[in-house]
């Protein structure tokens, strides 16, 4: 048990070495010629006005947190699925009325209107 | 004739005696997922040298071209140039970049493209490892690359990046859900995460019980890898290439391998969970035939999706959400309730599925008449035909 994960462990060291030694290996061979042009912000050739990192649109906000709501939902949802077979009916009833709550709350948001794009 | 039948599993027991008449045991492990890991993380390297091609052929036939033709016979080995091309490009670093966090997003972006491999079956024991929670392990290892995305898109300090870094954070997120109700409908179905168990219980391939969870899935899996019709995450014609817009070099490679490498994973989890895996003709006889259905049907899927790239014009954001949200995800829920609900039935398994393929087919056609009018009205409202 403890040595599957020992796997997933070795397999992220290599996935995480592989992409590095490729970058070391381009740094050794690729030319390196800065200069202030190349390494202004691409812009399509105008030249950037103001601050980038500015306060986003706060519907991508509204987004995230319907997003939380559900996707606790799957984590709660999983082990329920696995362990289905042996359960009795109630633990139907019981999902029925956990995804009953969150329809409630995916209805909610909707005739707010949280899920318009404005 | 024996050894040849289960060739991959009978390859890797004579590699493992081999390493134990002169190695301890926890060295032979070991030594054994090192090679392991090393030949699954070309997985997306692999992907990107054959599927680039592909793509680009399949994509100019389905528009009446020719597609890549110089390197080697019909362009086989167009994608080779191409890597070279890449390695040795001057990497430039824009000035104004988070240069920590610029550099980090390429190396994360590909472990979250490689690590999926580990719980995929190439075949009955032929797989990285049959983690018990396999499904789960996606869609957890599968939100790696959202966060290298918003890393990128954001330490890149331009205005399109971060403009593709946002659309990727409603995409994702809202593509999400219905791409978790349609796993969780395998799930619950077959009362196990673990992925070989999930190709046992395929009697049936699950795309014959679970259609719409299939449709579903594809569709998630489209806007998960960030491809046309969901492609606003880089939309050339509007923000020019989205979140890696100022990467150059190897930096830019290591996004694009994992662009393909996720795109052969999303097809091998499809093949996986809905398509019976290394399930085919004989394949019990011979468990060696098992990568080779295996490989068809990814690639089938893979097929799918570029058809899908190369017939379908770019939604506009709010359709694109409205539709995850208002559509996909109540169709998942209540498909994956009524599940539950039928095979609690006490009936044989066969019946059951039957019950739970008719009302699948039923919800899709509520789903599309709703769809339909939805889309009616709103023509009303604009006053603009709909075909």
């Amino acid at each position: 048990m403890q040595s599957q994960y020992l796997f997933v462990a070795i397999f992220f060291l290599i996935a995480l070495a592989v992409p590095a030694i490729g970058l070391i290996l381009a740094w050794a061979i690729r030319p390196k010629k800065p200069n202030p042009a190349k390494t202004s912000t691409y812009e399509c050739g105008m030249e950037t006005i103001g601050d980038t990192w500015v306060q986003f649109k706060a519907q991508y906000y509204l987004y995230a947190l319907v997003f939380v709501v559900f996707d606790v939902e799957a984590a709660f949802i999983f082990p329920w699925a696995v362990a289905y077979h042996k359960l009795e009916l109630y633990a139907l009833v019981e999902m029925v009325i956990f995804v009953a709550i969150l329809l409630g709350g995916l209805l909610y948001a909707w005739r707010k209107g949280a899920l318009e794009w404005r | 004739m024996e050894y040849i039948s289960n060739f991959f599993v009978n390859l890797g027991n004579s590699w493992t005696s081999l390493l134990s008449s002169f190695l301890p045991a926890w060295a032979v492990t070991l030594a054994n997922y090192l090679v392991m890991a090393v030949l699954l993380v070309l997985m997306p390297v692999i992907a990107t040298l054959t599927l680039t091609v592909m793509e680009r052929k399949v994509i100019a036939r389905i528009q009446n071209r020719v597609g890549p033709n110089r390197a080697g016979p019909w362009g086989i080995f167009q994608a080779i140039p191409d890597a070279i091309k890449l390695l040795t490009k001057e990497d430039i670093v824009p000035q104004k970049a988070d240069k920590p966090v610029f550099n980090i997003a390429p190396l994360l972006i590909f472990i979250g493209a490689a690590l999926l491999w580990a719980v995929i079956p190439f075949g009955r024991g032929v797989i990285g490892q049959d983690l018990n929670i396999g499904v789960l392990y996606l869609v957890a290892i599968g939100s790696i690359s959202t966060i290298a995305v918003i890393m990128a898109g954001w330490s890149s300090n331009n205005k399109f990046a971060l403009v593709g870094a946002f659309r990727i954070v409603a995409q994702l997120l809202s593509y999400e859900i219905p791409m978790v109700l349609a796993m969780g409908a395998v799930v619950l179905l077959v009362g196990t995460m673990q992925m070989g168990q999930i190709v046992e219980a395929q009697t049936i391939p699950f795309v014959l019980v679970l259609p719409v969870a299939f449709v579903t899935y594809i569709l998630a899996a489209a806007a998960e890898t960030g491809r046309a019709p969901f492609d606003l995450v880089e939309a050339d014609s509007e923000i020019v290439a989205g979140y890696f817009i100022e990467y150059s070099g190897l930096k830019f490679g290591w996004f694009y391998i994992a662009e393909y490498g996720n795109l052969l994973a999303v097809s091998a989890i499809a093949a996986t969970l809905f398509l019976g895996g290394w399930r085919g003709p004989f394949a019990g006889m011979v468990p060696a035939l098992g990568p080779l259905y295996f490989s068809i049907k990814t690639i089938l899927v893979v097929f799918l999706l570029m058809w899908i790239r190369g017939t379908w014009p770019r939604f506009r954001i709010d359709q694109m959400l409205a539709f995850a949200w208002k559509v996909l995800a109540p169709l998942g829920l209540f498909n994956f309730l009524w599940i539950a609900a039928m095979i609690k039935l006490p009936m044989p398994t066969l019946l059951q599925w039957a019950l739970v393929l008719t009302g699948n087919v039923a919800a899709a056609m509520v789903a599309l008449t709703l769809m339909g009018r939805a889309a009616k009205r709103y023509a009303a409202q604009r006053g603009v035909a709909v075909a």
